[in-house]
């Protein structure tokens, strides 16, 4: 049997021994070195030897398979930055996209933009138009690779993207001719190129543009740098333990920082041999997938351990899952009842791990050894200075048990450096030497974080943040809507999905074809995440007595709370 | 001659769901929702389409994954409720 002990020690010997230079030392990085995160995932992992490993094996949802090594990882990247360098002309700093299925181009292309110092800029495929141009616009993106399948999307929004040169399509069989602009680019017949000059990006060199939702405004931009892989590289190591026979399977979407941050630096820069899965969900479809490719390290979402909680034990016999040996979740707080399930169904528990689009790596999490109590998100990564502070004064809370907003002390190496073209916002989320999480959660005696929810309005479906703004805005263009609000409300599987509060314009009626209408129209205009699962037609909505719409009464009668202060509310509900 | 039950759904399917560049062949037994055509948050306005067209409520247990997965699947849950 393969030794696999935990990589990191028991949890208090490692707090006080652990440094992120040991991170740096093991990937033979010294300050001031060249760091390029797409370097460091393919070439790096050749010249350790492993250029014939897996690196990659990834299903479609009709079952066709497709492998790559590690050599065709690093022939492949260096394809595509040449590519881009000598043929598109695309210069180091500028914004390229990646709006595509969960497909080898999408993996593979990231750390091809990398390999020629571009910016990466992944957004999630299900996107509907108006959500990927307000991303593609305050980028000003250069480029954009997609699929046949989400070339629409791009051509009706190109009008308004006069910085957008190149749409690159990884699928074109030749069927319909390509219009101006764009460019056919297929991955499987392309010329290998051997040797590429890699850019030689250093640290602080801006390497990845993940979009986020917040409360107000539109999306903001989480600007990420090559020197994240210090972090990313080592929180895989020790929280998600993977070990160099693991076969790993990483279930989230590139085009969220999941996606990235652990689908593709976190298992290639450890050498990790990873699966992708380009399906639906589907309980059994899922359980065969682990079975088929030996699965061992498997990092998913509440949401699905919840769907698949849902469709019990009995269809778990059916499959041999004795290959898994480490279970870790993220994307929203992992509930009691879905830890304890998963130690019934799969004779181990879903570790717990917390983090957001801005830390770039895990910092609160359950380990491997650790004692696990069920419902608590754990304890801060070694090196993650972190506790909780008061709401008003943002002084950290000394007293155990009271809730309080996560708070991290600045300093770790995948921490944001700004929001593109928004210092403003980016500077309000640090307080007293604190970066601030928007996070409520409290501390117990023994260190244990414990999630209470968010601070603000932000909406999160499925492991995804929505935000309000973008929802009631897209809600507005409707003829039939006069006012809107958007808010979470409770789901036993997502956590939270999108409910929206409508009063109409005067000739229009409500009714169950109007309530589909309308969740059709967000839909197509944002994506399903965003698409309202209910509508409440009302005659007014609670607000300020200065106009605002005041969401937290709405979500409080919804999760049955307290409203709390209403003395600015206008009107009666 | 009126449309039956499965090409209702089967071209609801297609036009709403279906991306405008997506040519593939979606059929009675393709799996829809496994196969990546409706995601299970879309899978709500499926759920009030169907609802809404043929004016009956069905319960969130009987609206799975599984029910919703083939236009096929979708008749056979609409029997029941005696739309056929």
């Amino acid at each position: 049997m393969p030794n696999h002990t935990p990589f990191m020690k028991p949890y208090e010997e490692e707090v006080k021994s652990f440094s992120w230079e040991i991170s740096k030392k093991e990937l033979g990085y010294k300050d001031g070195d060249i760091i390029n995160i797409g370097e460091f995932c393919s070439d790096r992992i050749c010249r350790m030897g492993k250029s014939d490993k897996l690196a990659l094996i990834w299903e479609g949802f009709s079952g066709e398979e497709k492998r790559y090594t590690f050599n065709d990882l690093r022939q492949l990247t260096n394809s595509i930055a040449k590519f881009l360098r000598d043929d598109l002309g695309i210069k180091p700093g500028d914004r390229v996209c990646l709006f595509m299925d969960k497909v080898p181009e999408l993996y593979i292309g990231f750390l091809g933009v990398l390999k020629m110092g571009a910016i990466v800029q992944p957004l999630f495929s299900a996107f509907g138009p108006e959500s990927l141009l307000t991303r593609l616009q305050d980028a000003t993106t250069t480029a954009i690779f997609t699929q046949k399948k989400h070339l629409p999307k791009v051509r009706n929004i190109l009008g308004e993207l006069p910085s957008l040169k190149h749409i690159i399509v990884v699928d074109d069989d030749g069927a319909k001719p390509l219009r101006e602009h764009e460019v056919a680019f297929n991955m499987d017949n392309v010329e290998r190129v051997d040797k590429f000059d890699v850019y030689p990006s250093t640290a602080e060199t801006p390497s990845v543009l993940h979009y986020t939702s917040g409360t107000t405004g539109k999306p903001k931009g989480a600007q990420h740098v090559h020197n994240s892989l210090i972090s990313q590289y080592i929180t895989a190591k020790y929280v998600l333990d993977i070990h160099d026979d693991d076969i790993y399977w990483c279930t989230a979407d590139p085009g969220w920082v999941t996606g990235t941050s652990y689908g593709i630096i976190g298992a290639w820069s450890n050498g990790a041999t990873q699966c992708v899965m380009d399906a639906g969900f589907k309980a059994e479809t899922w359980y065969k997938f682990i079975e088929k490719h030996k699965i061992t390290v498997w990092y998913s979402a509440p949401t699905a351990i919840r769907a698949l909680m849902k469709e019990g034990t009995e269809v778990v016999k059916k499959f041999n899952l004795s290959s898994l040996r480490h279970l870790a979740s993220v994307g929203e707080p992992l509930n009691a009842e879905a830890v304890i399930w998963s130690q019934e169904a799969f004779g181990m528990m879903f570790h717990d791990t917390f983090w957001q689009t801005e830390t770039g790596c895990i910092v609160v999490s359950n380990y491997p050894g650790m004692k696990i109590k069920p419902g608590s998100m754990g304890k801060p990564f070694p090196g993650i200075e972190a506790t909780v502070v008061d709401l008003k004064t943002f002084v950290p809370i000394e007293r155990k048990g009271i809730v309080g907003m996560i708070a991290l002390k600045p300093g770790w190496p995948s921490m944001i450096r700004t929001y593109w073209n928004n210092e403003v916002t980016y500077k309000t989320k640090f307080q007293n030497g604190w970066y601030l999480c928007g996070d409520r959660a409290s501390i117990d005696e023994e260190g244990y974080f414990w999630f209470v929810g968010r601070d603000d309005d932000v909406i999160n479906t499925g492991g995804h943040l929505v935000g309000p703004f973008e929802i009631e805005s897209a809600l507005l263009e409707h003829p039939a809507v006069a006012e809107s609000a958007a808010i979470g409300k409770p789901d036993p599987i997502n956590m939270e999905v999108v409910k929206a509060f409508i009063t109409l314009k005067p000739g229009y009626n409500q009714d169950k074809m109007l309530e589909l209408e309308i969740m059709n129209f967000v839909r197509k205009k944002l994506s399903a995440l965003a698409m309202p699962q209910e509508i409440e037609f009302v005659d007014s909505l609670p607000k300020t007595r200065s106009g605002k719409i005041m969401r937290r009464v709405l979500r409080a009668k919804e999760w049955g709370e307290e409203i709390g202060d209403i003395s600015t509310l206008e009107n009666d509900m | 001659m009126a449309e039956s039950v499965k090409d209702v759904v089967l071209e609801y399917v297609k036009n709403e769901y279906l991306e405008e560049g997506d040519d593939r062949e979606v059929t009675y037994d393709t799996p829809i929702i496994s196969g990546g055509i409706v995601d299970s948050f879309s899978m709500v306005s499926l759920k009030v389409f169907l609802e809404t067209k043929y004016k009956i409520s069905i319960p969130d247990a009987k609206a799975s994954p599984e029910a919703f997965d083939s236009v096929n699947n979708i008749v056979v849950l609409l029997k029941e409720f005696g739309i056929e």
